[in-house]
């Protein structure tokens, strides 16, 4: 493999091309001026008949951007690294997700994203008041990514204890400066898109780049592009940092409605698109088509045409196949101006239940009615013999008021007592519910977390546009080492695809996994906004006739009153007598 | 309260309703007769109209065109239905998994309190099966359903196989955006009822149920389809549900509408909306449809498979392919569309549904009774109540006072009187909770004494309680003590009168045809009743309005509006189905009719009972 990695160099006798194929060979060889990118393309069939395509843009940069003043950008967005140095943002992990990962038919993914938008920011420990910094930091990213990042604020921003850790170099662990907020209702759309491809460097027009096209990306059962920023070692050294970019763009076509009820998949099918050359400034650009996993010996699908090279890696804790496409090498950039590269299965659909991973989970509400309710997450441990342990995390908006002695969790029928909580109850319109437990999963089970809430009655101007469409509860989110099939090599993940280097693990004995689970809908106790004036003049005449004749009755002093003859004449005639000194009548 | 407060007035006042007592009540009946007669009388009737605004402006365009497909479905049903005799689950699965939908299937069981013999049901055993249709780009927050109940025999192939086929053309759509759960049920009811406490994790009705894998958010809205033949000659719209809920009335124009754009002719309780309406005959026909929906409303019992998802807030209809000899016919393709139609317009709700009315009457279905015009019926009909009571009062108050100027030791008989009425008014509630408890929990007992089966024993014991307490003033007489006054019967009449006000007002918020038809027998009777007089009258009177009687004459009107109509023995071979049927209802779904008939309507009729038979 690395012979045909320096041929390729060999060929293109670019300097750019030398940094990376030194970088091929495993040797920490990096030029001055250091900033390289490579694009990476996963095309994964899943199980379920629908076919996943994974983009991966990593831009790294060999430069100190804290600290020092930087002018000159070239491949590295400038919005992104002055943003970096002005807040000090020691990493920052942004995914917009319109759809819904289902892990249960389609597997783990390479790395999930809660449905909307979310955002989680590690700044550096010099920062003094992180609130205000992720304030401006949040409308910044709003502005940048045309998204409603503005609306994060402290009603939705958390800091985890134990769920997140910092996913680069970094000495600093207190979760103090770690800033977490997820926007369930979050709609992506082309706008969003946009500007995702102006960060890349060879913008849309050229490289795998071309292929993300809005209406091809929106037909589409999933859609989710990420931005995750990290420090990471310049050399085997690690004396010096390098900052990292990650674009990533997951879709998931779907087998009926695009395409046509068949398996069978192609480039153009997907993407209405085939020519394909790398991006003149990427040091390497790939397209690698997962081929089969551990059962299966021989692939149960055809590849055509025949890939540059077959790469064997361990991801998430299984040996995969996947069929490499250099589009910088020569027999391949002849013929890729129809690269079309197609998945023919051999065998005949078979339809049977899907085979679920090794975890997954359900979430959903309890009850009926519009003053109680229950909060349910089911996690399942599919695997035979392994238990292992997770850290569940919840976040709950303050107008669903939770009574955190009615947490339960169950498994198979027995109490499960967690051995970490950590619960931070909500203020009443300043911050949400925060819940983080460390759950064991016994083998092959299903574990039952229920807590019961009670739903706030809000004042009339906290509605929102649409108050009957209900209420988003964000999704939560479960992190995991599970444990893996195969001794992972922990050396070599630098080569493989897409995200296994993002979380690096420590043995090769388990692998890390974090799922979301599907945000919520609640209905709270919603006033018929749409009679106002009757609700003010009825309250309005109920009051004013109560009060005034309660009024009455209360301070009148009653009397009975002699009989009144003669009427006006005698009144007059009292006048008079008065007037003229006479005892009235 | 100036006028209550101003001791000339008032005595003004108490002397307009003691003496103009009864004309006004006379009157205050007629009115409210009348004003219920004239709801159905069109010009007085309000057009329906679709409120909601994501639901309205937009027409969607069907493509729908795979009847064939539909009953090709169908067929394929009946014949493996015939062969395993019962729910194909696997075939089920097989073919909506083939179809790109994630399947998944709940089993449930439940006994029943005693054995049902009209579906021959005690122990059932059943599964669900249902596929969910995921919507693309969206995160399984909110759902719609459509849902087959998979009945016996031959029933409702049609509409299981026209599920699939709008299934499978939905599944290729890309402007979904709430996930479709196809439903089969087994058992109708019994097994929406399971489905719906696994799907919301309660358990209301002692159902056992596994435990349920696959869910889709919060169901804004559902349909239940019922059709049993390849081609149709019109739909029917049922929307009474559980204790007289009704969907939103957005959903039933929305159904009128689809109807209407596809040229279908719709009906609501079987009646075909008539042309003209300024004639005596098209009159009494809008009022037999109302009167049909009153009596359906008032039974408090589901009129089909949606009826149960109204507990939850989820608005739902069923519609009924009818079949009858009109020369028109309307294939599947047709039907489809509309489903679609509706589908697709329930898809672009950015809201639940709640812009229109939930309390409403329908003389037809483009005519609509919203609550504020027929709750001042029932407001004529309490008043009578009420001006009676106050009368009481005043006849009460003033001997009092003018005991108290003359002799002074008349005092002490009036305190135990008093007293003296907590016996009787126990005594009746007491009958109550035994009318209430006894039948279920005394029917081993029964079976073993007498040769009846289970059911009959149920029933016949709850008759045999209800007639039991007829004899009740006999024995209660012998715990009072000086109870003999005048006072005695007046005050017990005043409690009596209140308590029913009450009684009568709280149901009818709660579902009005209950309380209208329970308001419209009873409460001249009970403002009448006395224990001097013709009391043989009375009594028979008091017969002729108890809850038992109405329910027996409701099943006769029934029959007669239905264009069933049934002699008198078939109709108390339906009388005692119907007490069975209500005592199921409580225990299988939570309905709320028989424990308050049992627990309080029965005493408070026994008190006037009670009355009439004071010494």
């Amino acid at each position: 493999m690395a012979a045909l990695w320096l041929l390729c160099a060999v060929a293109l006798g670019l300097g750019r091309g030398r940094s990376w194929a030194a970088e091929g060979l495993g040797a920490p060889d990096f030029p001055e001026l250091g900033d390289s990118l490579r694009e990476e393309l996963v095309i994964a069939p899943l199980q379920s008949g629908d076919v996943a395509a994974t983009f991966q843009f990593r831009t790294r940069w060999d430069s100190e951007l804290l600290g020092q003043e930087v002018f000159h950008y070239r491949l590295f967005p400038k919005a992104l690294g002055q943003v970096i140095s002005k807040y000090s943002v020691q990493e920052l992990h942004l995914s917009f997700t319109h759809g819904f990962w289902r892990s249960r038919a389609w597997g783990h993914p390479f790395l999930q994203a809660p449905a909307g938008a979310e955002l989680w920011v590690w700044f550096q420990d010099s920062v003094s008041d992180v609130d205000q910094t992720w304030k401006e930091l949040t409308n910044i990213l709003s502005g940048i990514f045309c998204a409603s990042l503005n609306f994060i604020d402290s009603t939705n921003t958390v800091t985890p204890t134990a769920s997140f850790k910092p996913m680069g170099l970094s000495n600093v662990t207190d979760h103090r400066l770690l800033r977490y907020a997820i926007l369930p209702r979050e709609v992506v759309c082309t706008e969003n898109l946009t500007p995702w491809k102006k960060l890349l460097p060879c913008g849309s027009r050229a490289g795998l780049a071309v292929l993300l096209k809005a209406e091809r990306l929106f037909h589409s059962s999933y859609h989710s592009q990420a931005v995750h920023i990290r420090p990471i070692c310049k050399d085997s050294q690690c004396l010096r940092v390098s900052w990292e970019l990650r674009q990533t763009l997951t879709v998931v076509f779907d087998m009926f409605s695009t395409g046509q009820g068949k398996r069978d998949w192609s480039l153009f099918k997907m993407f209405t698109r085939t020519g394909l050359e790398a991006c003149p400034l990427a040091s390497q650009s790939k397209i690698y088509v997962a081929l089969s996993s551990r059962d299966q010996e021989n692939e149960p699908f055809d590849v055509s045409p025949p890939p540059t090279s077959v790469q064997e890696v361990s991801f998430q804790g299984d040996r995969r196949r996947y069929a490499v496409y250099d589009l910088q090498s020569r027999e391949l950039s002849n013929s890729s101006r129809n690269l079309n590269i197609m998945l023919k299965w051999k065998g005949p659909q078979e339809k049977g239940d899907p085979l679920a991973p090794v975890l997954y989970t359900q979430r959903y509400i309890g009850g009926y009615g519009l003053q109680k309710g229950e909060l349910n997450t089911v996690i399942y441990n599919s695997h035979p013999y392994r238990a292992f342990p997770i850290i569940f995390m919840e976040t709950v908006p303050w107008y669903l008021r939770l009574y955190v002695h009615t947490l339960v969790i169950t498994t198979k029928g027995k109490d499960n007592k967690p051995s970490y909580i950590h619960y931070q109850p909500a203020k009443d319109r300043l911050c949400p519910h925060l819940l983080e437990m460390l759950i064991q999963l016994p083998a092959n089970s299903a574990t039952k977390i229920t807590i019961q809430f009670e739903r706030a009655l809000l004042k009339w101007t906290e509605y929102p546009p649409d108050p009957n469409h209900g209420f988003y509860v964000s999704p939560s989110t479960v992190s995991a080492l599970l444990p893996s099939v195969i001794g992972m090599k922990t050396d070599s993940m630098e080569e493989s695809p897409l995200f296994t280097t993002l979380f690096p693990s420590s043995d090769g004995s388990s692998y890390f996994v974090r799922l979301y689970t599907e945000p919520l809908l609640v209905n709270l106790p919603t006033p018929d906004f749409s009679m106002p004036y009757n609700v003010i003049c009825l309250t309005c005449t109920v009051v004013a006739v109560g009060y005034g004749s309660f009024y009455n009755l209360l301070t009148r002093t009653l009397q009975r009153e002699e009989p009144r003859t003669g009427g006006l004449a005698k009144r007059l005639a009292n006048i008079i007598r008065k007037l003229r000194g006479v005892p009235a009548l | 309260m100036g006028l209550l407060s101003d001791p000339n007035r008032r005595r003004a006042l108490s002397r307009l309703i003691t003496r103009l007592n009864t004309p006004l009540c006379i009157m205050s009946y007629i009115v409210g007769l009348s004003w219920f007669l004239g709801l159905s009388f069109q010009p007085f009737t309000l057009r329906t109209y679709i409120s909601e605004n994501a639901m309205g402006s937009t027409m969607v365009e069907e493509q729908f065109t795979h009847g064939d497909r539909a009953l090709s479905y169908a067929r394929e049903f009946a014949s493996v239905k015939k062969k395993v005799r019962g729910m194909p689950v696997a075939w089920l699965e097989k073919t909506m998994r083939t179809l790109g939908l994630e399947v998944y299937t709940q089993s449930f069981t439940r006994t029943l309190p005693f054995p049902d013999e009209t579906t021959e049901r005690y122990m059932v055993k059943g599964t669900n099966v249902y596929g969910i249709l995921r919507a693309p780009r969206a995160a399984s927050t909110e759902s719609l359903v459509l849902s087959v109940p998979c009945s016996e025999g031959d029933h409702n192939n049609q509409a299981l196989g026209l599920a699939l086929a709008l299934a499978s053309y939905f599944r290729g759509q890309i402007y979904w955006a709430k996930d479709i759960i196809f439903l089969v049920n087994e058992y109708d009811l019994i097994g929406m009822e399971a489905w719906l406490e696994a799907y919301h994790d309660v358990n209301i009705t002692g159902m056992e149920s596994s435990v349920m894998m696959g869910r889709a958010g919060a169901i804004q809205a559902a349909v239940s389809l019922e059709i049993s033949s390849d081609v149709i000659t019109s739909l029917d719209i049922a929307v009474e549900g559980l204790n007289g809920q009704l969907p939103n009335l957005d959903m039933v124009n929305l159904f009128y509408a689809f109807c209407q754009k596809n040229g279908l002719l719709c009906t609501i309780q079987g009646k075909l909306q008539r042309g003209d309406w300024d004639s005596f005959p098209a009159y009494l026909h809008s009022l037999e449809t109302t009167m049909l929906m009153v009596l359906k409303q008032g039974s408090g019992r589901p009129q089909g498979d949606h009826g149960l998802f109204l507990r939850y807030h989820i608005e739902a209809i069923t519609m009924r392919g009818i079949n009858s000899f009109r020369q028109y016919k309307y294939d599947m393709s047709t039907i489809g569309k509309t489903l679609e139609g509706m589908f697709r317009k329930l898809n672009n709700l950015l809201e639940r549904l709640h812009q229109s009315y939930f309390f409403y009457l329908l003389p037809s279905l483009s005519r609509f009774v919203s609550i504020g015009m027929y709750m001042p019926v029932f407001g004529c009909l309490i008043l009578i109540l009420v001006l009676k009571s106050l009368d009481l009062w005043m006849k009460l108050t003033r001997s009092e006072s003018v005991e108290e100027d003359g002799v002074s030791d008349t005092e002490q008989e009036l305190k135990p009187g008093i007293l003296s009425l907590v016996a009787p008014i126990l005594i009746c509630h007491v009958t109550g909770l035994s009318l209430y408890y006894l039948p279920v929990m005394g029917q081993h007992l029964a079976i073993e004494h007498f040769p009846v089966s289970e059911s009959e024993a149920v029933v016949l014991t709850v008759i045999a309680i209800y007639v039991a307490g007829l004899a009740l003033p006999h024995n209660t007489h012998r715990v009072l003590t000086g109870a003999g006054t005048e006072q005695g019967w007046m005050m017990l009449k005043l409690i009596s009168l209140l308590y029913l006000a009450v009684q009568l007002g709280c149901i009818a918020l709660i579902n009005f045809s209950l309380g209208f038809l329970l308001a419209i027998t009873m409460v001249p009777v009970a403002a009448v009743v006395q224990p001097v007089g013709p009391r043989v009258l009375y009594a028979v009177l008091l017969i002729l309005v108890t809850p038992a009687t109405t329910l027996f004459f409701s099943i006769f009107l029934y029959k007669e509006l239905d264009e069933h109509p049934l002699g008198l023995l078939e109709c108390w071979q339906l009388f005692l189905q119907a007490i069975a049927g209500g005592l199921l209802d409580h225990y299988l779904y939570g309905s709320i009719v028989f424990p308050f008939i049992a627990f309080f309507i029965y005493p408070c009729w026994l008190q006037l009972w009670n009355i009439v038979f004071w010494k």
